[in-house]
């Protein structure tokens, strides 16, 4: 049976799931209800300095949006750090810890952008037998107008030092949390590592309104008719999580910085496609606030599943074996010829990969043949898009298919080699090359 | 058991109160807001959607489910009226089983197709209750058009008429309105007094005048019509019974299905209608299907459906067999009737061949659901002028009769099934047609 075990920053815990900084792990009572249902860990939810606790909003923090079924795609949401006491959050961590030793506790921190309250709150946690800690630089709203979390990792040189200082002030690793709402991610993430930072975590929430009510003409979530933008997660900002995480890994600043992914993760799946872009662990929040936390069952026992299937013995055995193949457009193999084919037995015959393709793409899959209801790919007119496959309801029905010899399409001999952009003769920047030679 | 010997068991009043409300209460209850949102939330609003073209008046189905998953149930009806103004029935009695819902692709890929007709009638309903009316009358035409039968045919091809300026004059032999959707289903496929809405409704747009108790070949021609109006649409429907013939004998207890199907529909209190102990149906049709469910319903302790054929040709689909039996009706296949049974001028029993074999059941009525046939006589001497096909009025493709200036539809023309959709369909597009001949 496959080892799930990870050590982080040498912060061990028994499987690779941890909670993200948020309301599941703000209070003892909720961490030890997750660790009995079997997460590796958790990241306490974002302590401030001593002293008046912030306020939340009384009215709605969440917004969402849905997908068939209502089932919850996107969460948002506009609730600020710990409302509770620094003393009473400290205390249970401390408990938490040493009636857990083998999960991972990282308490979340966010302090003014000065050295002294950094310096403060480090001793103070380190005390609690805490694992590490984790910097929250990411939080998009509320906290962002009193120039703290994301108004922090949006500034590669503000990130930079209170790393350092977090460092300086505490033996305890230290991870960064990043923001994605910003340009370029690698420059905070280079930021973090100048500043001694141990490992970055990414991505904190996006920017987001879910909805507008119409009838009140207000933003959703919506306080006494006024929104504000909340941090957007869940489900559909996988795919942007699962970029910014490539970038990271594969740039060579930063290339070899320990990761661990957020953003999405509602399967064993999802944290697998993590891992296998370098993550050393995953860390969750919607799926459990949306389902409990009995999913990190069906994570630990799919992970478990996939690589015994896989023959991978432990999470280091395939930890970054994507990464390699992240590269840039210009890279890809221009001579790798796709058509898509429709497995006729599987094909209900709904039809929404012919007007797909016939309204929006390349007229390439009919909707009859010979007076039938008949869909075929016509390869003479398939550039290989896979936009039938996206579209079609049963998965596996349409697959791509390489080919070799003469394309169909363009009536010329597929060169069995790899060629590129770079090489391209359509490329300008060939001609200009060809012209100066 | 010697029929002969058998007394005689009808009566009415069999159950307690609350049996009867149970039993007659809606076969599907409607769906709720969240249940049609969770079923709207199936369809994969599919190109070319099979059901679309399974339907005889071609409702955009996709479109209006998704307009249903997008909270907009007022614009699915909408979607559902333009096509078929009768949606709200045709939702609670359409076989979607052998239509629509047969061809969904979920069908195909798991078995479980969209409740179409249960979302259908989510979205009429939604509309009817809120008193929604989609449909202006145009600008007069001052066009007359005479309407026979207040069928779904009849208003149906009323409607149109009327949304396109004309002045329609409707006959109706009855003294009330709907035709089969009053007179002919099962109550518990229409309780609540749904079909009489329903034509308020439909009549709700205006320039429909409506006269009762008016009967073609008794109280109007068709001559004097075709005279008096610029076109005349005939939608009477079946008005005459097959026969058992030699098996059939006048006797009490010797019932024809579709008028004992009405009068329980009419009935103020169905728990006065009499019932025999043992009843058998024959035939093999929703109308067979229909009469035993509720016979049985009325506390019949047993209901037989004689079926003359096999299985596979019985006309009521699978589903509305497999309805009579979890009622607890027994279907028996190949019974050719040969003999009605009597005693006293009462039925005691009927008598069938089964392959040869003399098979008899003693019953204390027989309902007799062989199907109905167009009483040609009604055209009253004009019956000469209009050609006929297969004892029906021949139609064309938009439903012109061979007379001029007369279009015919529903179940009294030769084409398409004898469904309620059917004949809203042949209603409209026969308006279409006059509407494009009187070229308003």
């Amino acid at each position: 049976m496959a080892d799930l075990s990870t050590n982080f920053l040498g912060i061990k815990s028994p499987n690779p799931f941890w909670l993200a900084s948020a309301p599941p792990t703000d209070k003892q009572y909720n961490v030890e209800r997750a660790f009995e249902a079997g997460w590796g860990g958790v990241v306490w939810k974002t302590l401030g300095e001593a002293g008046p606790p912030v306020v939340n909003v009384n009215g709605p923090r969440y917004g969402a949006i849905w997908g068939a079924d209502r089932r919850l795609l996107g969460l948002n949401n506009i609730e600020l750090i710990t409302d509770r006491d620094l003393e009473i959050n400290l205390r249970e961590i401390a408990e938490v810890k040493k009636k857990w030793p083998d999960r991972a506790v990282v308490v979340s921190l966010m302090v003014p952008c000065e050295e002294e309250p950094w310096k403060k709150i480090l001793a103070r946690v380190e005390e609690t037998g805490a694992d590490g800690v984790e910097l929250n630089f990411g939080c998009p709203h509320g906290m962002s107008e009193r120039g703290m979390g994301a108004a922090v990792g949006q500034v590669p040189e503000y990130i930079e030092m209170v790393a350092r200082w977090c460092k300086q002030h505490s033996s305890m690793p230290v991870i960064v949390k990043l923001t994605p709402n910003i340009t370029d991610i690698r420059k905070p993430a280079e930021a973090a590592m100048r500043g001694g930072a141990d490992a970055v975590s990414l991505i904190n929430t996006i920017n987001s309104i879910t909805a507008v009510d119409l009838d009140t003409f207000s933003p959703e979530p919506s306080i006494d008719g006024k929104g504000s933008h909340g941090g957007y997660c869940g489900p559909a900002v996988k795919p942007i999580a699962l970029s910014m995480v490539s970038e990271i890994a594969r740039y060579p600043e930063t290339k070899g910085l320990p990761i661990s992914g957020i953003g999405g993760v509602t399967t064993w799946r999802d944290a697998a496609e993590f891992i296998a872009l370098g993550c050393g662990t995953v860390q969750v929040c919607t799926a459990a606030m949306t389902y409990g936390f009995k999913i990190v069952q069906e994570m630990i026992a799919g992970l478990e599943n996939y690589m015994d299937e896989k023959g991978f013995a432990t999470i280091e055995d395939f930890r970054g074996m994507a990464v390699p193949n992240v590269t840039d457009w210009q890279y890809l193999n221009l001579n790798y010829v796709t058509k898509a084919k429709i497995n006729q037995e599987a094909c209900i015959q709904c039809g929404r990969c012919h007007i797909a393709c016939e309204d929006t793409s390349h007229q390439a899959i009919t909707s009859m043949v010979d007076g039938q209801r008949h869909f075929e790919v016509i390869e003479e007119e398939c550039v290989g898009c896979n936009l039938c496959v996206n579209v079609c309801p049963v998965e596996d029905c349409i697959t791509m298919e390489p080919i070799s010899g003469v394309d169909p399409r363009t009536k010329k001999p597929i060169d069995p080699d790899y060629a590129n952009w770079t090489t391209h003769p359509n490329n300008p920047a060939v001609w200009s090359k060809q012209a100066a030679e | 058991m010697n029929a002969k010997q058998s007394v005689r068991d009808v009566k009415a009043g069999r159950l307690d109160a609350r049996a009867y409300g149970e039993l007659f209460s809606d076969l599907h209850p409607p769906l709720d807001h969240h249940e049609a949102r969770v079923e709207a939330d199936r369809c994969y609003f599919c190109y070319d959607a099979p059901c679309m073209t399974a339907c005889p008046t071609s409702i955009d189905i996709p479109m209006f489910i998704r307009e249903i998953a997008t909270d907009n149930p007022l614009g699915a009806a909408k979607t559902i009226f333009d096509q078929n103004i009768f949606g709200g029935m045709c939702a609670r009695v359409c076989p979607t089983e052998t239509l629509c819902e047969e061809v969904c692709v979920r069908e195909t890929a798991e078995g479980k197709p969209v409740k179409i007709g249960l979302l259908q009638r989510y979205a009429t309903d939604t509309a009817m209750q809120a008193g929604k009316q989609f449909f202006e009358r145009a600008a007069s035409t001052g066009k007359r058009v005479a309407v026979v039968g207040a069928g779904p045919s009849g208003l149906a091809c009323a409607h149109r008429l009327a949304m396109k300026g004309h002045d329609v004059d409707v006959f109706e032999a009855r003294e009330k309105p709907g035709g089969l959707n009053e007179f002919g289903i099962a109550s518990y496929k229409t309780p609540g007094g749904f079909a009489q809405k329903e034509v308020d409704y439909i009549t709700a747009i205006g320039g429909i005048s409506m006269h009762y108790g008016k009967a073609l070949g008794r109280d109007i021609s068709l001559e004097k019509l075709a005279g008096d109006y610029d076109a005349v649409f005939l939608g009477t429907g079946l008005a005459g019974v097959n026969a058992l013939g030699a098996a059939d004998a006048e006797a009490e207890g010797s019932l024809d299905a579709v008028e004992w199907i009405g009068k329980l529909r009419q009935a103020a209190d169905i728990s006065k209608i009499p019932v025999g102990s043992r009843v058998v149906v024959i035939g093999g049709g929703m109308t067979a299907v229909d009469a035993a469910v509720q016979a049985k319903g009325l506390g019949a302790d047993e209901v037989t459906i004689c079926y003359r054929g096999p299985k596979e040709r019985m006309k009521a689909s699978d589903y509305e067999q497999e309805l009579a039996k979890i009622r607890g009706v027994t279907i028996r296949y190949n019974m050719n009737p040969m003999r009605m049974l009597t005693q006293d001028g009462a039925v005691t029993g009927m008598e069938f061949d089964r392959n040869g074999e003399t098979v008899t059941i003693a019953c204390d009525e027989v309902m007799k659901a062989i199907g109905q046939s167009f009483a040609a006589e009604s055209l009253n001497g004009s019956g000469a002028a209009i050609a006929l096909d297969g004892g029906r009025i021949r139609v064309d493709d938009e439903g012109k009769t061979s007379m001029a200036r007369v279009w015919a539809g529903g179940d009294c023309v030769n084409a398409g099934d004898d469904l309620t959709v059917t004949a809203v369909a042949q209603g409209r597009d026969a308006a279409e047609s006059i509407h494009r001949a009187l070229g308003a």
